[in-house]
């Protein structure tokens, strides 16, 4: 089925999709692969009827979103710095004013939205009761009873639980609803986890990066409009489209490391030549993000085209794990040394050598690796133990009694 | 009969804030302000390596993104003796001057104009006449004719008409007290999408120099992005050209549409040159962008109009004094606030602050609406995370207005240029820009002054000085950690979008022993102190007894007030531990 997306024009998907020359049967088979991506909530098929969750069909959902008029979004702010919906204001391919305005009724958002108080926190409930997509920025601080943040008087992973029941799809944009980012890093005070580590039982799309560039955050959105289905993803949850690839395989200065071009000091004739910057602690080599493709701001430059080396923001406990960052990764080998995916093998997971030349199967290796317990880990990926646990013994985050 | 109000979330501000009131007879007799979010990333910091640190405090907020960075990074340098080159230093107030702009065009149509702009209302504006109005207050912006303001009304009209109402939802549309002619109200609307393109398109300017936005790279020791005219991978004239063009953008929408708008609102709203006031007295370290590492007194390192030198301006009806600034006067105060001191209830400066957590509060949930049958918060003595800080044991007011008065006090041509003339346009007192317009329109005047501070002085300074070949951007000799004393501290003064923010910094061997940040949301947003002064956003509310609140389920009057300082309440809340056994025994 082909639909391509011109604007909600009329009131009803329904209607749309008519209107978009959308057959009824096309229409039909769509709802039945919705059916197998979306989880749909017991109380979206109404009291009396939750038997019914484990035989849900297409025809039921053609039913439901028939009459859906434009997507209702509810775009939450938890523990953070506001940076990922700057981001999202930054966005030069679908802006945020058609996200806002054109493709999607976003009825909740601290950020911008008109209503404070009361008349917010209506608009939030009345959202939430039916299906909706929801979009999460920041952080859960669940330990000692969740005070460390809260709105409408709730704390955060109330807001959170409250927020994800209907939900049709979750997007958690931005290092902390990821993975707790900075506030989460060593010795992580407040007890700040990621959304998927509340959310368990729905798939959480993970948008990373502090914050994500602004076009993969609407891009997110608006794939999901586009493709009507949640995009795919790696290992964790970061979808492919802008997380396939390391920084340090599309990267412009990767002739100059494979030449053994390397900036030595910040200044130098290497830093004014554009030179690499693995010495100076680049973070590229071991982190997933299409930077360099999609650069920033109106691809106007990245942070390696700025002269400064990667920080890793798009990888998991960046804080801790790529730190100090300006020491130079760990055990990767340089000067050219090319290897595939098939020529260094599973002999790599338990190795001492990880080669930044194995871009070919990285990402595949990667996977293996996570999926793979007791191996040793892959110190130039990153994956070095945990440094601390994000949530204490005892503390585990409530399962119920919140809705009182 | 007083009735207790709660707002709560506060809306279209950065982080998280909630305002208990008492009210009687619709006037505002008692206010709690109240910060509702904690990250304690000071105790994130210890140990760290402090070449890193800008990269975490960065983080502390990602609207009045870069400030903190540069705030960081100024710290450091002061504390062990790295001296960034000129460059480095023109590139630095470049990034600030840009932020600063968009940080306060964004403040203004995206975070405050919804207090005195009815959206829904502009669906029965004549597209014409709201040109016509555009022209009539003197907005010669380009967006202003008749296609745009059409296709902005169908906009909202199919909006309002689909009953979808998006981040409009729930607005407090058809309020009495929303003055606007329609006209008057598409225009402001129209605007409001203007400015969201103007902020996406001039924000490349700090891309350009940092890598990203928000959150771009800084280095300890200078910039990490080479400037050399004759190399294709460094700033060159490619870049230059395109960092003028966005500066010409700067200037033509602050001076085109961002100052007229504001002025226009103002006069609608002139009561509110009567309404708002907190406290009479002032603190500002210089105009916007001032910069000092270390004491401003002896600082090596300073920037940006340093002759109008720092100052505590107090204001009296209408006559301005001032009196020097003096480092060591700053306190901070946690009577109010969910932390212990082991000294008991004191004022602690910055360089020995600390902070214990020791929650008082409800368990969450706590009430949202009168009558939900949960606890207030403003039922306990302690109500919030954010600490009081006090100059010479009296709370200040930072920020635009503070340092417009500065300017002015200090004899600042063109900063009493641009007062005088709204003054007279808008036949208000100097005494008066103590009020919540007062503020809205400081920050509005100042901006014009940091455009043309970034088109007339700080972008031409640096490009004199390319053209004179300084391409220096880094000074190495401070870079290795054994190049340090053992033991150092250094703190910073940067005055940016919301008011004047330090950090103060002390490294042992190589690492950060100690980090602290007096923020100037801090300074505004923080409740009472041991002598049961409150802080500014409570005495705006309810300093005189007297602040209006109609309709207590459209608490539109004291939104107006409280967004007119520009809360960003991440950056209010901080913790400094330096101790980290007193933090374990909390958390554990």
């Amino acid at each position: 089925m082909s639909y391509k997306l011109d604007g909600w024009q009329e009131p009803t998907l329904g209607e749309n999709l008519a209107r978009a020359g959308v057959e009824r049967r096309d229409f039909l088979k769509y709802c039945g692969s919705l059916a197998a991506i979306f989880t749909v909530a017991p109380s979206l098929l109404g009291a009396g009827n939750e038997a019914m969750a484990d035989e849900i069909t297409g025809d039921l959902i053609a039913e439901k979103l028939a009459d859906v008029t434009k997507p209702n979004v509810v775009w939450l702010q938890l523990q953070e710095c506001t940076g990922c919906i700057e981001s999202a204001l930054r966005s030069g391919g679908t802006t945020v004013e058609e996200v806002v305005l054109n493709l999607l009724s976003v009825n909740y958002n601290e950020a911008i939205m008109a209503a404070a108080g009361d008349a917010a926190n209506k608009a939030l409930d009345s959202t939430n009761a039916e299906p909706h997509i929801l979009v999460v920025n920041g952080s859960i601080p669940v330990k000692d009873g969740g005070i460390y943040c809260t709105m409408g008087g709730k704390s955060a992973e109330q807001v959170l639980r409250e927020s994800a029941e209907n939900a049709t799809a979750i997007l958690a944009v931005g290092a902390c609803a990821v993975w707790g980012s900075v506030q989460g890093s060593n010795p992580n005070p407040t007890g700040a986890v990621g959304v998927d580590q509340i959310i368990r039982d729905k798939p959480v799309i993970n948008v990373a990066g502090c914050p994500p560039i602004a076009e993969v955050i609407t891009a997110t959105v608006a794939y999901i409009l586009t493709h009507e289905s949640l995009p795919r993803t790696d290992a964790e949850g970061r979808p492919l489209f802008a997380y396939d690839q390391r920084i340090h395989d599309s990267c412009p200065r990767r002739p100059h490391f494979d030449a053994g071009q390397y900036v030595r000091t910040f200044d130098d004739e290497g830093s004014r030549s554009g030179w690499c910057l693995y010495e100076m602690g680049c973070k590229g080599p071991s982190t997933f993000s299409a930077c360099p493709i999609i650069q920033w701001n109106l691809h106007t430059s990245w942070p390696i085209g700025a002269g400064h080396p990667c920080i890793g923001c798009t990888e998991k406990h960046f804080y801790d794990r790529f730190t100090p960052f300006y020491h130079a990764l760990p055990n990767v080998t340089g000067l050219g040394i090319e290897a595939t995916a098939e020529t260094v093998g599973w002999g790599l997971l338990g190795a001492t050598v990880v080669g930044v030349g194995l871009h070919a199967g990285a990402t595949a290796l990667r996977h293996a690796a996570a999926q793979k317990k007791g191996d040793e880990p892959l110190e130039a990926f990153g994956d070095i133990p945990e440094p601390a646990e994000p949530v204490p013994a005892g503390e585990e985050p409530a399962a119920s009694g919140e809705e009182a | 009969m007083a009735e207790r109000v709660v707002i709560d979330p506060i809306t279209r501000i950065e982080g998280h804030l909630r305002i208990e009131l008492e009210t009687a007879n619709s006037q505002i007799t008692k206010a709690w302000s109240e910060t509702t979010q904690f990250r304690g990333l000071e105790t994130i910091l210890q140990g760290r390596d402090p070449r890193d640190a800008w990269a975490f405090v960065g983080r502390i907020c990602g609207v009045c993104t870069s400030v903190h960075a540069i705030a960081s990074i100024n710290a450091v340098e002061n504390a062990i003796g790295s001296n960034p080159p000129e460059q480095a230093l023109r590139i630095r107030d470049i990034v600030l001057g840009a932020q600063e702009i968009q940080d306060h065009v964004i403040h203004f149509y995206h975070l405050h104009a919804l207090d005195f702009v009815d959206v829904a209302a502009c669906i029965d504006a004549d597209p014409a006449k709201a040109v016509a109005f555009a022209q009539s207050i003197g907005s010669n912006w380009k967006g202003n004719n008749l296609t745009r303001m059409t296709a902005v009304r169908d906009t909202v009209k199919s909006i309002v008409e689909s009953g979808q109402l998006s981040v409009f939802t729930n607005g407090y549309w058809g309020h009495p007290d929303y003055r606007l002619p329609p006209e008057a109200n598409l225009m402001a609307v129209a605007h409001y999408l203007d400015a969201l393109e103007f902020q996406r398109s001039m924000i490349r300017i700090v891309t350009v120099f940092g890598g990203k936005n928000p959150h771009p790279n800084f280095l300890v020791g200078g910039m990490a992005c080479a400037i050399d005219p004759n190399h294709s991978e460094s700033i060159n004239q490619v870049q230059l050209d395109a960092v003028q063009g966005w500066i010409n953008e700067c200037v033509d929408f602050v001076t085109n549409c961002y100052v007229p708008d504001a002025l226009a609102i103002a006069g609608v709203y002139k009561d509110y040159f009567d309404i708002g006031a907190a406290q009479p007295d002032f603190l500002a370290v210089g105009l916007t962008g001032a910069t000092y590492a270390g004491d401003p007194a002896n600082a090596r390192v300073k920037s940006v109009h340093t002759e109008v030198e720092p100052g505590v301006v107090h204001l009296d009806g209408d006559k301005v004094s001032v009196e020097a600034f003096d480092p060591a006067k700053i306190t901070e105060w946690a009577s109010s606030a969910w932390y212990e001191y082991a000294e008991g209830d004191v004022g602690l400066t910055p360089d020995k602050g600390e902070t214990t957590v020791k929650y008082t509060g409800p368990k969450p949930p706590y009430t949202a609406a009168p009558n939900d049958g949960l606890p207030w918060l403003s039922d306990n003595p302690e109500y919030t995370w954010c600490k009081a800080p006090r100059y010479d044991g009296y709370p200040v007011q930072v920020g635009p207005v503070a340092r417009i008065l500065l300017g002015y006090a200090r004899g600042h041509a063109r900063t009493k240029e641009i007062v005088t003339m709204a003054a007279q346009k808008l036949g208000i007192t100097i005494g008066q820009l103590n009020s919540t317009a007062g503020r809205t329109l400081a920050r509005a005047a100042e901006c014009l002054l940091a455009a043309e501070l970034l088109a007339n002085e700080s972008f031409p300074t640096f490009v004199a000085n390319l053209k004179g070949g300084d391409i220096d951007v880094f000074d190495a000799s401070k870079w290795e950690p054994s190049s340090w004393p053992s033991q150092c501290s250094g703190y910073s003064f940067v005055e940016v979008a919301r008011g004047n923010l330090s950090h103060w910094v002390t490294i042992e061997n190589g690492k950060i022993s100690r980090y602290q940040c007096v923020v100037p949301t801090t300074w505004l947003a923080g409740g009472r102190d041991a002598q049961g002064q409150q802080g500014p956003y409570e005495e705006s509310l309810a300093g005189n007894g007297k602040h209006p609140l109609a309709d207590p389920t459209q608490p539109l009057e004291p939104l107006r007030t409280i967004h007119s300082f520009d809360p960003c309440m991440s950056c209010a809340v901080h913790v400094l531990d330096v101790d980290g056994q007193e933090m374990a025994e909390v958390l554990t």
